[in-house]
């Protein structure tokens, strides 16, 4: 490390991206990639503290069997408002919008996105969307659950169904312009040099995340459009007493719906692999692996979908297929652990706090993955199916794995974002406390989910109690570990230790040749690049001098 | 209060049917590979973490870009796992997926927010099924208005029950006894307690149950359906001799007919039941679709007791 | 650290974002951006594709009922409409890439002609549906030639799907025939557009064409069934 980030800080430039404009338009209206992902992130931090208020209350009712402190009303509004701030407002546009946003360009060495006005324009349809969503969840609320199954949410459901699904669906364009933007920016602006093959993991991470959000989001537009339609106008589409068919909605949603979920974990397995070589100091073991499993895994998310409707009536046929396919998946994924193991081995590893977030990862993404094993056997999933087994199961890789990873990467790239060291200690501490209130949290869940406690229930049988009690005393824990970042990292920006351009000696263009915080166009001159990803044995760096 | 903390410090429910050691093996050797794997990707990372710490600032490591046999072996070994898995759940999916030849025909409609049985010989229950033990049951199940799921935890099954059609599963009770029955999709604001008692009794508490008064005597649907056919005149038409404007439905159940757009269609309980409310979707070829719907004459439960007279017309 | 200095050659050239190297990787990046976006419409209609599939399926004679009650002359008539402007808007793109001003102006404006035709005439079609009670909802009503063989309720559907499939097909045409009126037919006056810079013009020119063949797909789907005998 030492020779870069020692030789940089001399000759700053003039303005970062930080200080290049003042004023609150220059934020609302700028066109800067790294503006926008800090935009994003404020933002899905406010969705997030929805979301996590909504959780609050959930796991406090379900320490008595009673449903002693909400209403069910209550109660069924808060796991959908839970489910919908969560899904749609935080973990889809999670890691691609936030830490895409602002690293993609300085990565692939490129002063910005292929279209920077169309990505500010995603960060509005995010936010339009997000307000729409609020106000259907402050003007009644609704009570479908975040599936919005038909006919109940066509026909019974009460509250502002409608305003609710304008805002998943505008939400779902900003995810599309995101996609899009990414895809065309890695084809096109990559730097001279940088093959496909020498990008960063994280960069086909994205690409691999942002070919779903293309082709999979639209079908889930439509999908929420026929469902608004039928709502307002009374016609069957999925409405059996109309003549429609619910379980076409159930295959037109999940055909989303499925691989949503790879696009919350796939970039996070992309800041994996970008943590775990920088703190190992050591070349990914396996790289071209790795890249095609991305790949592997996007596809296949694809023609999995039917394994949420093992018990939906679909014929026997099908369910037998999709059960196939979807095992198919825990290969890729089971390649991707081993490889990081790989690259750990002989390493020299600094236990810094990115890298105990990574570690973090691994540990509930294997339990989280493995789990889905039992969920894709058609046999096993006859009885866990729409239980606490899948609650947990999903939480372990949406929240656990999605959002670990997340905070793996903020906490990785905060010194690039803000130029400033966060408390190390602290931020080690948090980590620990939230792996361990994750686990506390959610695998009493494994275990009342197979004992029969179905999912959505505001009343349950005493005989579950002791389980809700130890998930939601792990709650308080893992609402601790969510919260102290916050103070820490905050803190770091009033008085954190200023660093240089590469404290942590990672490669990577965004650390080798962009200062710490980067200039507004990112580098003072287009980079070159001669070198392989993560090239830690090469004395030269990434670009050319 | 830590008795029962203690008693209900359970990793399994109680298992009271064929299906459900079955289910608690595969599912146990699913644990077994993930307390497996995570051990081994735990303990290697920890150890890794400790033995190559960083003690030097200025210390590179040897970079290892791959190795393509270890590669093809940590790919290969989770494909033949979970190839195991999926065999084996597919298997038992199988195993269970038709009902034996003697299994009881019992009818359940789900509406929010209850469970309505009723048995083959008539006796109607709601948020209760009494099962005799050692009896196959096959469940025919719909719903009159929302997706519901009926799940039996201690028999390991569970179905949608959708409305517009239906689904069926069966079970074989092996031990008596009272167990949860449950509603595992949300159906809307009652959806928790939508739930029940499954009561596994002998055959001999069975027939004694049938027989008593609680909420009075019914005829078996089969009878309740023979009347309701003559009820809405649709002997008229669909005469047992077959010269009726209608097709004879002697012998019907279970065969294959031949309708008017060319199509064949089996006729099941779907079948017969999509002809009762919307019979101009599939009419048997070189008759007129002059029957009218049924749909709001009818309710979903007597549809079942005209499905069930259908089915006792044998042909002759 | 090196600077390509041949790469950022063109950045100071207007017409160049700041992005971007030079017009080449803008072009490029343009396109590939529209593809990306037209792919993203494919997947778009074809849920309302499948979803028309599988009810035509379930409901094949009310489909044809359905069928027959539209105008085929008016959507023959539109179909041929529509492919005139697809010419006229390769034409447009053709006179781009030659950098004449006047001809780019003139074929813009047949093009938004043509596509305003387009839609008076599905205004028309509309009216004639909304006359003959053929809107779903309470006052839907049927009493065509199939009356006594369907349930009305399924050629109910039948109307549902058409007025989704077209209704989005026409929301597209309303905001290609916008972005004409507020954005090309205006810059291409100004001469914004020359044989180095028409990629807005090609760019829509894809748009158009997309919403062109959706047309071609929908028309033979929508008002063709059961015509053969």
């Amino acid at each position: 490390m030492g020779a870069m980030s020692s030789a940089i800080p001399q000759e700053k430039p003039r303005t970062n991206y930080l200080n290049h404009k003042y004023g609150i338009l220059s934020w609302l209206l700028t066109v800067d990639h790294k503006r926008i992902g800090l935009l994003y992130i404020v933002s899905i931090s406010a969705f997030f503290a929805v979301g996590a208020l909504y959780a609050g209350l959930i796991r406090a009712e379900l320490l008595t069997p009673d449903g002693d402190l909400l209403s069910t009303e209550q109660y069924n509004r808060a796991f959908t408002g839970h489910g919908v701030a969560m899904t749609f407002f935080v973990l889809v546009p999670l890691i691609p919008a936030t830490l895409g946003n602002f690293l993609l360009p300085m990565m692939i060495g490129a002063r910005d996105v292929a279209f920077p006005r169309l990505n500010l324009l995603s960060w509005y349809m995010y936010i339009g969307g997000g307000t729409i969503a609020a106000i259907a969840l402050l003007t009644g609320g609704i009570d479908t659950g975040w599936t919005f199954y038909a006919p109940y949410s066509s026909r019974y459901a009460n509250g502002s169904v409608l305003i609710a699904l304008f805002g998943a669906f505008t939400a779902g364009f900003s995810s599309i312009l995101t996609g899009l933007n990414f895809v065309v920016t890695i084809h096109k602006m990559r730097a001279p040099g940088l093959t496909w093959f020498r990008l960063p993991l994280f960069v086909w991470a994205l690409y691999a995340t942002s070919l779903i959000q293309v082709l999979a989001t639209p079908v889930v537009a439509i999908t929420l459009t026929l469902l608004g339609l039928e709502r307002i106008f009374g016609v069957g589409i999925f409405d059996p007493a109309l003549g429609g068919d619910p379980i076409l909605f159930q295959h037109m949603f999940w055909f989303y719906s499925h691989p949503v979920v790879y696009i919350m974990i796939l970039p996070a397995m992309g800041v994996m692999s970008e943590v775990i070589a920088c703190f190992s100091r050591k070349a990914v073991f396996g790289y071209k692996i790795i890249a095609y499993s991305s790949l592997a895994i996007a596809m296949l998310g694809f023609i999995v979908w039917g394994h949420h409707m093992f018990v939906s009536g679909q014929s026997a046929f099908a369910g037998l297929l999709f059960s196939f396919l979807t095992v198919l998946i825990a290969v890729p994924s089971a390649v991707k652990i081993f490889n990081w193991l790989g690259t750990m081995y002989g390493g020299s590893i600094d236990l810094s706090t990115p890298m105990i977030y990574a570690m973090g990862f691994i540990g509930v993404f294997t339990v989280g993955g493995l789990t889905g094993l039992f969920l894709s056997t058609i046999g096993i999933d006859i009885h866990v199916h729409d239980t606490y087994f899948v609650v947990s199961h999903f939480h372990y890789v949406m929240v656990g794995s999605a959002i670990m990873g997340y905070l793996a990467g903020i906490h990785f790239w905060w010194p690039k974002m803000f130029g400033v060291m966060y408390n190390r200690w602290w931020g080690r501490l948090a980590a620990v406390i939230t792996f361990l209130g994750f686990n506390f949290t959610f695998f009493p869940q494994f275990v009342v989910g197979y004992l029969g406690m179905p999912r959505r229930y505001h009343f349950y049988p005493e005989e579950f109690q002791i389980w809700n009690v130890m998930s939601t005393m792990g709650a308080t824990v893992l609402a601790v570990g969510y919260v102290m970042p916050l103070f820490y990292l905050t803190a770091s920006l009033i008085n954190g230790e200023k660093v240089g351009a590469n404290p942590w000696g990672a490669k990577g263009l965004e650390w080798e040749a962009a200062d710490s915080p980067p200039h507004h166009e990112n580098f003072e001159a287009t980079p070159i690049v001669t070198q392989e990803a993560y090239a830690y044995a090469e004395e030269e760096g990434a670009v050319v001098h | 209060m830590w008795e029962k903390l203690y008693n209900d410090f359970s990793f399994f429910p109680e298992g009271a049917s064929t299906l459900a050691w079955e289910i608690d093996a595969i599912y146990l050797f699913a644990v077994a590979i993930t307390v497996i794997f995570t051990l081994l990707i735990f303990v290697l990372m920890i150890v890794f973490a400790v033995k190559f710490r960083r003690k030097d600032e200025n210390f590179i490591p040897k970079p290892i870009h791959g190795s393509a046999p270890l590669e093809i072996f940590w790919s290969i070994v989770p494909f033949i796992i979970t190839q195991v898995l999926f065999g084996w759940g597919a298997y038992i999916f199988f195993k269970y997926s038709n009902p034996p030849a003697n299994a009881m025909d019992v009818h359940v409609v789900g509406k929010q927010w209850m469970w309505k049985v009723q048995h083959p010989e008539g006796k109607r229950e709601i948020n209760q099924l009494h099962v005799p033990v050692g009896q196959p049951v096959r469940l025919i199940m719909t719903s009159e208005d929302v997706l519901h799921s009926f799940y039996i935890p201690a028999f390991r099954i569970k179905r949608d029950t959708v409305p517009g059609r239906y689904t069926s599963m069966w079970f074989e009770a092996t031990k008596e006894g009272e167990y949860h029955l449950f509603c595992a999709e949300y159906c809307g604001n009652e959806h928790s307690r939508m739930i029940g008692h499954v009561y596994v009794l002998s055959p001999q508490e069975y027939d004694e149950w049938l027989q008593t008064e609680e909420n009075g005597p019914n005829d078996p649907p089969a009878v309740a359906g023979e009347r309701l056919f003559s009820q809405h005149r649709c002997d008229t038409c669909h005469s047992p001799d077959g010269i009726g404007r209608a097709p004879s439905l002697r012998g019907v159940y279970g065969s294959t007919v031949a309708t008017s757009d060319g199509a064949r269609v089996r006729v099941d309980e779907s079948y017969i039941r999509e002809s009762i409310l919307d019979p101009k979707r599939h009419i048997v070829s070189g008759f007129e679709g002059t029957m009218p719907t049924f749909q709001g004459q009818v309710t979903e439960e007597q549809v079942l007791e005209l499905i069930a007279y259908i089915k006792t017309l044998g042909a002759e | 650290m090196s600077t390509d200095h041949a790469a950022t050659a063109d950045h100071h050239n207007s017409l160049v974002a700041h992005q971007f190297d030079d017009a080449e990787q803008q072009k490029e990046a343009s396109a590939l951006g529209m593809w990306a976006f037209l792919i993203t419409e494919v997947l778009f209609f074809g849920g309302l594709i499948l979803a028309y599939t599988i009810f035509r399926n379930a409901y094949g004679l009310a489909w044809t009922a359905g069928s027959h009650e539209l105008n085929v002359a008016l959507g023959g008539a539109n179909t041929a409409v529509l492919i005139f402007s697809s010419f006229t808007m390769a034409m447009a793109v053709h006179f781009a890439q030659l950098g004449q001003r006047n001809k780019i102006v003139l074929f813009l404006i047949l093009t938004l002609i043509f596509g305003s035709v387009f839609l008076g005439v599905k205004v028309v079609e509309y009216s004639e549906k909304i006359e003959h009670h053929l809107v779903p909802g309470p006052n839907f009503q049927y009493h065509g030639e199939f009356a006594d063989e369907v349930n009305p309720r399924n050629v109910e559907l039948y109307f549902f799907m058409y007025f989704a499939m077209t209704g989005v097909h026409a929301v597209h045409m309303i905001v290609g025939a916008i972005l004409l009126v507020v954005w090309l037919i205006p810059m291409a006056r100004k001469g914004r557009y020359t044989s180095e810079y028409y990629a807005p013009i090609e760019n829509f020119g894809l748009y158009w064409h997309f919403v062109d063949i959706v047309w071609i797909f929908l028309y033979p789907l929508l008002y063709l069934i059961g015509r053969h005998n």
